[in-house]
Protein backbone atom coordinates (compact mmCIF):
# COMPACT_ATOMS: atom_id res chain seq x y z
CA UNK A 1 0.00 0.00 0.00
CA UNK A 2 2.99 2.45 0.60
CA UNK A 3 5.04 3.70 -2.35
CA UNK A 4 1.36 4.19 -4.22
CA UNK A 5 -0.70 6.96 -3.43
CA UNK A 6 1.30 10.00 -3.32
CA UNK A 7 -1.99 12.56 -3.06
CA UNK A 8 -0.66 15.82 -5.21
CA UNK A 9 -1.53 19.23 -3.77
CA UNK A 10 -2.52 21.63 -5.95
CA UNK A 11 -1.20 25.07 -4.01
CA UNK A 12 -3.19 28.35 -3.70
CA UNK A 13 -1.74 29.47 -7.47
CA UNK A 14 -2.29 26.38 -9.63
CA UNK A 15 0.64 24.82 -9.09
CA UNK A 16 1.92 21.36 -7.56
CA UNK A 17 3.14 21.69 -4.55
CA UNK A 18 5.07 19.23 -2.40
CA UNK A 19 2.90 18.06 0.73
CA UNK A 20 3.83 20.68 3.43
CA UNK A 21 6.45 19.55 5.72
CA UNK A 22 5.80 15.68 6.37
CA UNK A 23 5.22 13.36 3.54
CA UNK A 24 1.70 12.01 3.34
CA UNK A 25 3.53 8.28 3.62
CA UNK A 26 4.54 9.02 6.87
CA UNK A 27 1.30 10.37 8.02
CA UNK A 28 -0.03 7.06 6.66
CA UNK A 29 2.44 4.77 7.95
CA UNK A 30 1.15 5.53 11.45
CA UNK A 31 -1.80 4.55 10.91
CA UNK A 32 -0.66 1.22 9.18
CA UNK A 33 1.06 0.66 12.45
CA UNK A 34 -2.22 1.22 14.40
CA UNK A 35 -3.85 -2.03 12.46
CA UNK A 36 -5.46 -4.75 13.44
CA UNK A 37 -5.89 -2.97 16.93
CA UNK A 38 -8.43 -1.16 19.04
CA UNK A 39 -8.43 2.82 20.02
CA UNK A 40 -10.64 3.61 23.22
CA UNK A 41 -12.09 6.89 24.35
CA UNK A 42 -10.37 7.67 27.46
CA UNK A 43 -11.30 10.99 29.55
CA UNK A 44 -8.57 10.93 32.53
CA UNK A 45 -5.22 9.73 33.08
CA UNK A 46 -6.11 6.66 34.76
CA UNK A 47 -8.81 5.27 32.10
CA UNK A 48 -5.87 5.90 29.94
CA UNK A 49 -3.74 3.60 31.85
CA UNK A 50 -6.37 0.97 32.27
CA UNK A 51 -6.71 1.31 28.23
CA UNK A 52 -3.10 0.65 27.64
CA UNK A 53 -2.85 -1.95 30.23
CA UNK A 54 -6.00 -3.69 28.53
CA UNK A 55 -4.01 -3.53 25.25
CA UNK A 56 -5.52 -0.61 23.16
CA UNK A 57 -3.11 0.19 20.69
CA UNK A 58 -4.02 3.97 20.64
CA UNK A 59 -5.85 6.15 23.19
CA UNK A 60 -8.39 8.85 21.79
CA UNK A 61 -8.37 11.69 24.66
CA UNK A 62 -11.57 14.03 25.13
CA UNK A 63 -13.41 15.52 28.07
CA UNK A 64 -16.29 13.90 27.38
CA UNK A 65 -17.51 10.60 25.56
CA UNK A 66 -20.22 10.68 22.90
CA UNK A 67 -22.53 8.97 24.92
CA UNK A 68 -22.25 12.04 27.25
CA UNK A 69 -22.30 14.67 24.69
CA UNK A 70 -25.63 13.06 23.65
CA UNK A 71 -27.11 13.45 27.11
CA UNK A 72 -26.17 17.25 28.10
CA UNK A 73 -26.15 18.74 25.16
CA UNK A 74 -24.86 21.82 24.54
CA UNK A 75 -22.47 22.61 22.10
CA UNK A 76 -19.14 20.17 22.30
CA UNK A 77 -15.50 21.71 21.59
CA UNK A 78 -12.07 20.59 21.72
CA UNK A 79 -11.00 19.48 24.66
CA UNK A 80 -9.02 21.53 26.95
CA UNK A 81 -5.30 21.14 25.83
CA UNK A 82 -3.80 20.18 29.57
CA UNK A 83 -6.02 17.39 29.96
CA UNK A 84 -4.92 16.30 26.89
CA UNK A 85 -1.18 16.86 27.85
CA UNK A 86 -1.92 14.71 31.25
CA UNK A 87 -3.40 12.25 29.38
CA UNK A 88 -0.22 12.25 27.01
CA UNK A 89 2.15 12.25 29.79
CA UNK A 90 0.50 9.17 31.27
CA UNK A 91 1.10 6.56 28.71
CA UNK A 92 3.25 5.38 25.91
CA UNK A 93 1.07 4.67 22.98
CA UNK A 94 -0.37 6.87 20.83
CA UNK A 95 -2.69 9.78 21.61
CA UNK A 96 -5.55 11.42 19.90
CA UNK A 97 -8.01 13.82 20.61
CA UNK A 98 -10.81 15.59 18.36
CA UNK A 99 -11.37 18.72 16.61
CA UNK A 100 -14.63 20.10 15.70
CA UNK A 101 -15.09 19.26 11.61
CA UNK A 102 -14.00 22.87 9.79
CA UNK A 103 -11.98 24.55 12.72
CA UNK A 104 -8.46 24.62 11.96
CA UNK A 105 -7.35 26.49 14.48
CA UNK A 106 -8.44 23.40 17.44
CA UNK A 107 -6.14 21.55 14.64
CA UNK A 108 -3.20 23.75 15.14
CA UNK A 109 -3.42 23.54 18.90
CA UNK A 110 -3.37 20.16 18.76
CA UNK A 111 -0.75 20.20 16.46
CA UNK A 112 1.34 22.35 18.80
CA UNK A 113 0.84 20.40 22.08
CA UNK A 114 1.92 16.86 20.07
CA UNK A 115 -0.29 14.42 20.04
CA UNK A 116 -0.33 11.83 17.33
CA UNK A 117 -3.19 12.19 15.16
CA UNK A 118 -6.42 14.19 14.83
CA UNK A 119 -9.84 13.29 14.93
CA UNK A 120 -11.92 15.71 13.27
CA UNK A 121 -14.93 14.53 14.49
CA UNK A 122 -18.72 14.81 13.75
CA UNK A 123 -19.21 13.97 17.13
CA UNK A 124 -18.44 17.74 18.29
CA UNK A 125 -20.69 20.45 17.35
CA UNK A 126 -19.14 21.41 13.88
CA UNK A 127 -17.35 25.11 13.19
CA UNK A 128 -18.05 24.46 9.69
CA UNK A 129 -20.72 23.71 8.11
CA UNK A 130 -19.90 23.60 4.35
CA UNK A 131 -15.93 23.01 4.21
CA UNK A 132 -13.40 20.56 6.39
CA UNK A 133 -9.85 21.75 7.44
CA UNK A 134 -7.50 21.19 4.71
CA UNK A 135 -5.77 18.59 6.29
CA UNK A 136 -2.52 18.70 3.92
CA UNK A 137 -1.10 22.21 5.84
CA UNK A 138 -0.56 20.27 9.10
CA UNK A 139 1.99 17.46 9.99
CA UNK A 140 -0.08 15.63 12.03
CA UNK A 141 -2.63 13.33 10.50
CA UNK A 142 -6.00 13.08 10.37
CA UNK A 143 -8.73 11.06 11.19
CA UNK A 144 -11.80 11.53 9.46
CA UNK A 145 -15.74 9.76 9.18
CA UNK A 146 -17.30 8.61 6.07
CA UNK A 147 -20.87 7.04 5.75
CA UNK A 148 -19.82 6.02 2.21
CA UNK A 149 -17.40 5.70 -0.48
CA UNK A 150 -17.57 9.46 -2.22
CA UNK A 151 -17.25 10.38 1.64
CA UNK A 152 -14.19 8.83 2.53
CA UNK A 153 -12.76 9.82 -1.06
CA UNK A 154 -13.16 13.60 -0.69
CA UNK A 155 -11.98 13.66 3.12
CA UNK A 156 -8.64 11.27 1.72
CA UNK A 157 -8.38 14.18 -0.71
CA UNK A 158 -8.39 16.97 1.70
CA UNK A 159 -5.93 15.04 3.28
CA UNK A 160 -6.94 12.78 5.81
CA UNK A 161 -4.55 9.96 6.46
CA UNK A 162 -6.81 7.52 7.84
CA UNK A 163 -10.39 6.74 7.69
CA UNK A 164 -13.36 5.71 9.75
CA UNK A 165 -16.93 4.65 9.46
CA UNK A 166 -19.15 7.24 11.27
CA UNK A 167 -21.89 4.83 12.78
CA UNK A 168 -23.63 6.56 15.46
CA UNK A 169 -21.46 7.48 18.05
CA UNK A 170 -22.29 7.56 21.74
CA UNK A 171 -25.21 5.13 20.74
CA UNK A 172 -23.89 1.64 21.93
CA UNK A 173 -25.89 0.47 18.72
CA UNK A 174 -24.00 -1.10 15.94
CA UNK A 175 -26.73 -0.63 12.96
CA UNK A 176 -25.38 2.51 11.35
CA UNK A 177 -21.30 1.39 11.09
CA UNK A 178 -22.32 -1.65 9.66
CA UNK A 179 -24.49 0.34 7.44
CA UNK A 180 -21.57 2.66 6.35
CA UNK A 181 -19.02 0.13 6.11
CA UNK A 182 -21.19 -1.97 4.13
CA UNK A 183 -21.88 0.88 1.82
CA UNK A 184 -17.98 1.37 1.07
CA UNK A 185 -16.94 -1.81 0.71
CA UNK A 186 -20.19 -2.47 -1.66
CA UNK A 187 -19.43 0.66 -3.72
CA UNK A 188 -15.59 -0.63 -3.72
CA UNK A 189 -16.81 -4.14 -4.69
CA UNK A 190 -18.55 -2.53 -7.38
CA UNK A 191 -15.47 -0.35 -8.86
CA UNK A 192 -13.10 -3.47 -8.91
CA UNK A 193 -15.59 -5.16 -11.84
CA UNK A 194 -16.56 -1.88 -13.40
CA UNK A 195 -15.42 -1.23 -17.00
CA UNK A 196 -12.65 1.34 -16.67
CA UNK A 197 -14.57 3.66 -19.20
CA UNK A 198 -17.30 3.87 -16.59
CA UNK A 199 -15.43 5.06 -13.84
CA UNK A 200 -15.72 9.23 -14.99
CA UNK A 201 -19.19 8.91 -14.61
CA UNK A 202 -19.13 6.69 -11.22
CA UNK A 203 -16.58 9.24 -9.69
CA UNK A 204 -19.27 12.18 -10.57
CA UNK A 205 -21.92 10.30 -8.88
CA UNK A 206 -20.63 9.51 -5.89
CA UNK A 207 -19.09 13.21 -5.84
CA UNK A 208 -15.80 11.97 -5.54
CA UNK A 209 -12.18 12.78 -7.23
CA UNK A 210 -11.98 11.06 -10.17
CA UNK A 211 -7.95 9.94 -9.64
CA UNK A 212 -8.82 8.45 -6.12
CA UNK A 213 -11.73 6.50 -7.63
CA UNK A 214 -9.12 4.53 -9.88
CA UNK A 215 -6.92 4.44 -6.94
CA UNK A 216 -9.06 2.77 -5.38
CA UNK A 217 -10.61 0.83 -8.23
CA UNK A 218 -6.79 -0.41 -8.69
CA UNK A 219 -6.29 -1.44 -4.99
CA UNK A 220 -9.37 -2.72 -4.46
CA UNK A 221 -9.57 -1.36 -0.76
CA UNK A 222 -9.38 2.58 0.03
CA UNK A 223 -6.16 4.08 -0.24
CA UNK A 224 -5.83 4.04 3.59
CA UNK A 225 -6.77 2.52 6.73
CA UNK A 226 -10.29 2.15 7.21
CA UNK A 227 -11.07 1.91 10.95
CA UNK A 228 -14.69 1.03 12.17
CA UNK A 229 -16.03 3.45 15.24
CA UNK A 230 -19.61 4.30 16.26
CA UNK A 231 -21.80 2.05 18.23
CA UNK A 232 -19.28 -0.80 19.06
CA UNK A 233 -20.24 -2.11 22.32
CA UNK A 234 -19.71 -5.71 23.10
CA UNK A 235 -16.64 -8.17 21.24
CA UNK A 236 -19.06 -9.27 18.95
CA UNK A 237 -19.41 -5.74 17.82
CA UNK A 238 -16.19 -5.17 17.28
CA UNK A 239 -15.16 -8.78 15.33
CA UNK A 240 -17.75 -8.27 13.44
CA UNK A 241 -16.38 -4.74 12.10
CA UNK A 242 -13.78 -6.46 11.61
CA UNK A 243 -14.98 -9.02 9.43
CA UNK A 244 -16.99 -6.23 7.47
CA UNK A 245 -13.60 -5.74 6.13
CA UNK A 246 -12.57 -2.64 8.39
CA UNK A 247 -8.65 -2.71 10.06
CA UNK A 248 -9.62 -1.55 13.01
CA UNK A 249 -12.09 -0.43 15.85
CA UNK A 250 -12.35 2.55 17.58
CA UNK A 251 -14.51 2.08 20.90
CA UNK A 252 -15.62 5.38 22.58
CA UNK A 253 -19.20 5.25 25.34
CA UNK A 254 -18.58 1.45 24.81
CA UNK A 255 -15.20 0.51 27.40
CA UNK A 256 -16.18 3.11 30.10
CA UNK A 257 -19.47 3.14 30.45
CA UNK A 258 -20.11 -0.42 30.36
CA UNK A 259 -20.29 -2.63 33.76
CA UNK A 260 -16.90 -3.62 33.85
CA UNK A 261 -14.04 -1.24 31.44
CA UNK A 262 -11.18 -3.43 32.45
CA UNK A 263 -12.60 -6.79 31.40
CA UNK A 264 -14.61 -5.36 28.44
CA UNK A 265 -11.91 -3.70 27.13
CA UNK A 266 -9.35 -6.52 27.47
CA UNK A 267 -12.00 -8.74 25.50
CA UNK A 268 -12.04 -6.45 22.73
CA UNK A 269 -8.83 -6.27 22.21
CA UNK A 270 -8.87 -9.67 22.25
CA UNK A 271 -11.77 -9.85 20.08
CA UNK A 272 -10.15 -7.78 17.08
CA UNK A 273 -6.76 -9.64 17.02
CA UNK A 274 -8.83 -13.40 16.93
CA UNK A 275 -12.08 -11.56 14.72
CA UNK A 276 -12.58 -14.87 12.59
CA UNK A 277 -11.98 -17.19 15.72
CA UNK A 278 -15.20 -18.10 17.46
CA UNK A 279 -13.79 -20.11 20.15
CA UNK A 280 -11.86 -17.27 21.19
CA UNK A 281 -14.93 -14.96 20.76
CA UNK A 282 -16.98 -17.49 22.34
CA UNK A 283 -14.48 -17.31 25.48
CA UNK A 284 -13.65 -13.40 25.62
CA UNK A 285 -17.16 -12.56 25.74
CA UNK A 286 -18.38 -14.38 28.74
CA UNK A 287 -18.53 -13.13 31.91
CA UNK A 288 -18.31 -9.62 31.12
CA UNK A 289 -20.87 -7.77 32.78
CA UNK A 290 -23.24 -4.94 31.92
CA UNK A 291 -22.46 -3.72 28.63
CA UNK A 292 -23.79 0.33 28.01
CA UNK A 293 -27.36 0.70 27.83
CA UNK A 294 -27.38 2.44 24.65
CA UNK A 295 -30.19 4.10 22.28
CA UNK A 296 -32.28 2.43 20.11
CA UNK A 297 -32.51 4.60 17.11
CA UNK A 298 -35.89 4.13 15.94
CA UNK A 299 -36.61 6.77 18.43
CA UNK A 300 -36.66 9.94 16.10
CA UNK A 301 -35.83 12.13 18.75
CA UNK A 302 -32.16 10.72 18.65
CA UNK A 303 -30.07 13.29 17.26
CA UNK A 304 -27.39 11.97 13.91
CA UNK A 305 -24.41 13.06 14.38
CA UNK A 306 -23.52 11.28 11.16
CA UNK A 307 -25.48 13.41 8.99
CA UNK A 308 -23.82 17.03 10.33
CA UNK A 309 -21.34 16.81 7.15
CA UNK A 310 -21.03 15.55 3.98
CA UNK B 1 9.90 -21.98 2.86
CA UNK B 2 6.94 -20.62 4.93
CA UNK B 3 7.81 -17.27 6.65
CA UNK B 4 5.67 -16.76 9.78
CA UNK B 5 4.29 -13.29 10.74
CA UNK B 6 3.23 -12.79 14.44
CA UNK B 7 -0.46 -11.49 13.63
CA UNK B 8 -1.49 -10.23 16.64
CA UNK B 9 -1.30 -6.67 15.68
CA UNK B 10 0.34 -4.17 13.20
CA UNK B 11 1.59 -4.21 9.75
CA UNK B 12 0.93 -7.66 9.22
CA UNK B 13 -0.34 -7.65 6.13
CA UNK B 14 2.21 -5.27 4.44
CA UNK B 15 4.82 -7.51 5.59
CA UNK B 16 2.58 -11.05 4.38
CA UNK B 17 1.90 -8.48 0.76
CA UNK B 18 6.05 -8.07 1.08
CA UNK B 19 6.95 -11.57 0.83
CA UNK B 20 4.38 -12.18 -2.08
CA UNK B 21 5.79 -9.74 -4.11
CA UNK B 22 8.88 -12.11 -3.72
CA UNK B 23 7.00 -15.01 -4.06
CA UNK B 24 7.29 -16.10 -0.65
CA UNK B 25 4.13 -17.52 1.34
CA UNK B 26 4.03 -15.91 4.14
CA UNK B 27 1.80 -17.28 7.12
CA UNK B 28 -0.30 -15.31 10.46
CA UNK B 29 0.45 -16.80 13.33
CA UNK B 30 -1.58 -15.57 16.66
CA UNK B 31 -0.93 -19.38 18.55
CA UNK B 32 1.94 -20.88 20.03
CA UNK B 33 1.41 -24.15 17.94
CA UNK B 34 1.52 -22.17 15.17
CA UNK B 35 4.91 -21.78 15.14
CA UNK B 36 5.39 -25.13 14.44
CA UNK B 37 5.04 -24.74 10.85
CA UNK B 38 6.98 -21.91 10.13
CA UNK B 39 10.97 -22.09 9.33
CA UNK B 40 11.24 -18.41 10.27
CA UNK B 41 9.36 -15.05 12.06
CA UNK B 42 8.83 -11.93 11.20
CA UNK B 43 7.65 -9.83 14.38
CA UNK B 44 6.04 -6.38 12.80
CA UNK B 45 5.38 -3.15 13.46
CA UNK B 46 2.47 -1.75 15.35
CA UNK B 47 2.20 -1.11 19.04
CA UNK B 48 4.64 -3.37 21.31
CA UNK B 49 2.51 -2.97 24.41
CA UNK B 50 -0.84 -4.22 22.88
CA UNK B 51 1.18 -7.26 21.39
CA UNK B 52 2.93 -8.30 24.80
CA UNK B 53 -0.47 -8.01 25.96
CA UNK B 54 -1.86 -10.37 23.63
CA UNK B 55 1.01 -12.11 23.58
CA UNK B 56 0.39 -13.30 27.28
CA UNK B 57 -2.94 -14.40 26.79
CA UNK B 58 -1.68 -17.09 24.48
CA UNK B 59 1.13 -17.94 26.26
CA UNK B 60 3.16 -17.24 22.95
CA UNK B 61 6.09 -15.87 24.96
CA UNK B 62 7.74 -19.27 26.21
CA UNK B 63 6.90 -20.34 22.38
CA UNK B 64 8.32 -17.32 20.80
CA UNK B 65 11.54 -17.89 23.43
CA UNK B 66 12.10 -21.10 22.20
CA UNK B 67 12.14 -19.98 18.64
CA UNK B 68 14.59 -17.55 19.04
CA UNK B 69 16.24 -20.47 21.22
CA UNK B 70 16.77 -23.04 18.11
CA UNK B 71 18.73 -20.37 16.19
CA UNK B 72 15.82 -19.94 13.64
CA UNK B 73 15.86 -16.15 11.80
CA UNK B 74 13.56 -13.82 13.41
CA UNK B 75 13.67 -10.26 11.75
CA UNK B 76 11.71 -7.75 14.36
CA UNK B 77 10.54 -4.49 13.17
CA UNK B 78 10.51 -1.22 14.88
CA UNK B 79 7.66 -2.98 17.54
CA UNK B 80 9.55 -6.27 16.56
CA UNK B 81 12.76 -5.14 17.53
CA UNK B 82 11.61 -3.64 20.83
CA UNK B 83 9.94 -7.49 21.36
CA UNK B 84 13.65 -9.09 20.32
CA UNK B 85 15.81 -6.43 22.63
CA UNK B 86 17.28 -8.60 25.84
CA UNK B 87 16.69 -4.77 27.40
CA UNK B 88 14.35 -1.50 27.13
CA UNK B 89 13.20 1.60 28.60
CA UNK B 90 10.82 3.95 27.72
CA UNK B 91 8.14 1.42 29.08
CA UNK B 92 4.82 1.98 30.78
CA UNK B 93 4.19 1.71 33.97
CA UNK B 94 4.73 -1.53 35.44
CA UNK B 95 7.02 -2.51 32.18
CA UNK B 96 6.33 -4.92 29.63
CA UNK B 97 6.87 -8.52 28.77
CA UNK B 98 9.89 -8.89 25.74
CA UNK B 99 11.28 -12.23 23.81
CA UNK B 100 14.24 -11.13 24.25
CA UNK B 101 17.65 -12.81 22.11
CA UNK B 102 19.28 -9.45 20.47
CA UNK B 103 22.10 -8.47 22.52
CA UNK B 104 21.21 -4.66 22.79
CA UNK B 105 19.18 -1.84 24.67
CA UNK B 106 16.53 -0.63 23.01
CA UNK B 107 14.80 3.05 23.76
CA UNK B 108 10.72 3.14 22.80
CA UNK B 109 9.41 6.13 20.77
CA UNK B 110 13.28 7.59 20.67
CA UNK B 111 12.59 9.91 18.00
CA UNK B 112 9.34 11.20 20.31
CA UNK B 113 5.85 11.14 18.58
CA UNK B 114 4.20 11.27 15.39
CA UNK B 115 4.80 14.44 14.66
CA UNK B 116 8.64 13.67 14.75
CA UNK B 117 8.13 10.71 12.91
CA UNK B 118 9.77 10.98 9.30
CA UNK B 119 11.42 8.84 6.43
CA UNK B 120 15.03 8.97 5.71
CA UNK B 121 17.56 8.04 3.54
CA UNK B 122 20.02 5.51 5.20
CA UNK B 123 23.42 4.38 4.49
CA UNK B 124 23.76 1.04 4.29
CA UNK B 125 26.77 -0.01 3.00
CA UNK B 126 26.49 -3.86 4.18
CA UNK B 127 22.49 -4.26 2.50
CA UNK B 128 24.36 -3.05 -0.60
CA UNK B 129 27.44 -5.06 -0.27
CA UNK B 130 25.49 -8.11 0.00
CA UNK B 131 22.27 -7.41 -2.63
CA UNK B 132 23.32 -4.72 -4.75
CA UNK B 133 21.16 -1.61 -5.17
CA UNK B 134 21.76 1.63 -4.42
CA UNK B 135 23.60 2.91 -1.25
CA UNK B 136 20.66 4.21 1.09
CA UNK B 137 17.55 2.98 1.88
CA UNK B 138 15.02 5.52 2.61
CA UNK B 139 13.70 4.27 5.75
CA UNK B 140 10.09 5.21 7.29
CA UNK B 141 10.41 5.82 10.90
CA UNK B 142 6.84 5.80 12.73
CA UNK B 143 7.21 6.67 15.95
CA UNK B 144 10.46 4.67 15.97
CA UNK B 145 12.53 2.99 18.49
CA UNK B 146 16.22 3.08 18.55
CA UNK B 147 19.40 1.18 19.85
CA UNK B 148 20.97 2.69 22.35
CA UNK B 149 23.75 0.20 22.63
CA UNK B 150 24.95 -3.26 21.58
CA UNK B 151 26.48 -6.27 22.91
CA UNK B 152 29.95 -7.49 20.85
CA UNK B 153 28.21 -10.25 18.57
CA UNK B 154 26.25 -8.22 17.47
CA UNK B 155 26.33 -6.10 13.52
CA UNK B 156 26.14 -2.66 13.34
CA UNK B 157 23.95 -2.52 9.57
CA UNK B 158 22.92 1.31 10.10
CA UNK B 159 22.28 4.17 11.97
CA UNK B 160 21.02 7.65 12.03
CA UNK B 161 22.55 10.77 13.65
CA UNK B 162 20.95 12.72 16.13
CA UNK B 163 21.64 16.18 16.87
CA UNK B 164 23.14 16.38 20.54
CA UNK B 165 21.21 19.08 21.83
CA UNK B 166 17.86 17.56 21.12
CA UNK B 167 16.40 16.65 24.44
CA UNK B 168 16.06 12.93 24.59
CA UNK B 169 12.85 11.83 25.42
CA UNK B 170 12.56 10.70 28.60
CA UNK B 171 9.69 8.90 29.88
CA UNK B 172 7.84 8.88 33.56
CA UNK B 173 9.49 5.60 34.71
CA UNK B 174 13.14 6.06 33.32
CA UNK B 175 15.36 8.95 33.06
CA UNK B 176 18.40 8.46 30.66
CA UNK B 177 21.38 9.84 31.17
CA UNK B 178 23.18 10.98 28.19
CA UNK B 179 26.63 12.61 27.27
CA UNK B 180 26.07 16.28 25.25
CA UNK B 181 30.34 15.68 24.78
CA UNK B 182 30.13 14.98 21.09
CA UNK B 183 28.90 17.36 18.36
CA UNK B 184 26.94 15.07 16.48
CA UNK B 185 25.88 11.45 18.11
CA UNK B 186 24.58 8.38 16.24
CA UNK B 187 21.74 5.90 17.23
CA UNK B 188 21.64 2.93 15.62
CA UNK B 189 18.63 1.74 13.75
CA UNK B 190 19.49 -1.84 12.11
CA UNK B 191 20.92 -4.39 13.66
CA UNK B 192 21.62 -8.07 13.06
CA UNK B 193 23.00 -11.00 15.41
CA UNK B 194 23.58 -14.17 14.06
CA UNK B 195 20.08 -15.32 13.03
CA UNK B 196 18.01 -12.56 14.51
CA UNK B 197 17.83 -9.01 12.60
CA UNK B 198 16.22 -6.15 14.06
CA UNK B 199 15.26 -2.49 12.34
CA UNK B 200 13.87 0.48 13.62
CA UNK B 201 12.39 1.19 10.80
CA UNK B 202 9.89 -0.35 8.37
CA UNK B 203 10.73 -1.61 5.50
CA UNK B 204 7.00 -3.04 5.00
CA UNK B 205 6.18 0.41 4.20
CA UNK B 206 8.35 1.06 1.08
CA UNK B 207 9.05 -0.95 -2.28
CA UNK B 208 12.65 -1.45 -1.69
CA UNK B 209 12.60 -5.29 -0.91
CA UNK B 210 16.20 -6.18 -0.39
CA UNK B 211 16.28 -6.26 3.61
CA UNK B 212 13.73 -9.45 3.05
CA UNK B 213 16.09 -10.72 0.59
CA UNK B 214 19.17 -10.54 3.06
CA UNK B 215 16.58 -12.17 5.70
Amino acid sequence: MAGTGVVAVYGNDGTITETKKSPFSVKVGLAQMLRGGVIMDVVTPEQARVAEEAGACAVMALERVPADIRSQGGVARMSDPQLIKEIKQSVTIPVMAKARIGHFVEAQILEAIGIDYVDESEVLTPADEENHINKHNFRIPFVCGCRNLGEALRRIREGAAMIRTKGEAGTGNIIEAVRHVRSVMGDIRVLRNMDDDEVFTFAKKIAAPYDLVMQTKQLGRLPVVHFAAGGVATPADAAMMMQLGCDGVFVGSGVFKSGDPVKRAQAIVRAVTHYSDPEVLAEVSCGLGEAMVGLNLSDHKVERFASRSE
Amino acid sequence: MVVGVLALQGSFNEHIAALKRLGVKGVEIRKPDQLQNVSSLIIPGGESTTMARLAEYHNLFPALREFVKMGKPVWGTCAGLIFLANKAVGQKLGGQELVGGLDCTVHRNFFGSQIQSFEAELSVPALASQEGGPETFRGVFIRAPAVLDVGPDVDVLADYPVPSNKVLYSSSTVEIQEENAMPEKKVIVAVRQGNLLGTAFHPELTADTRWYIIF
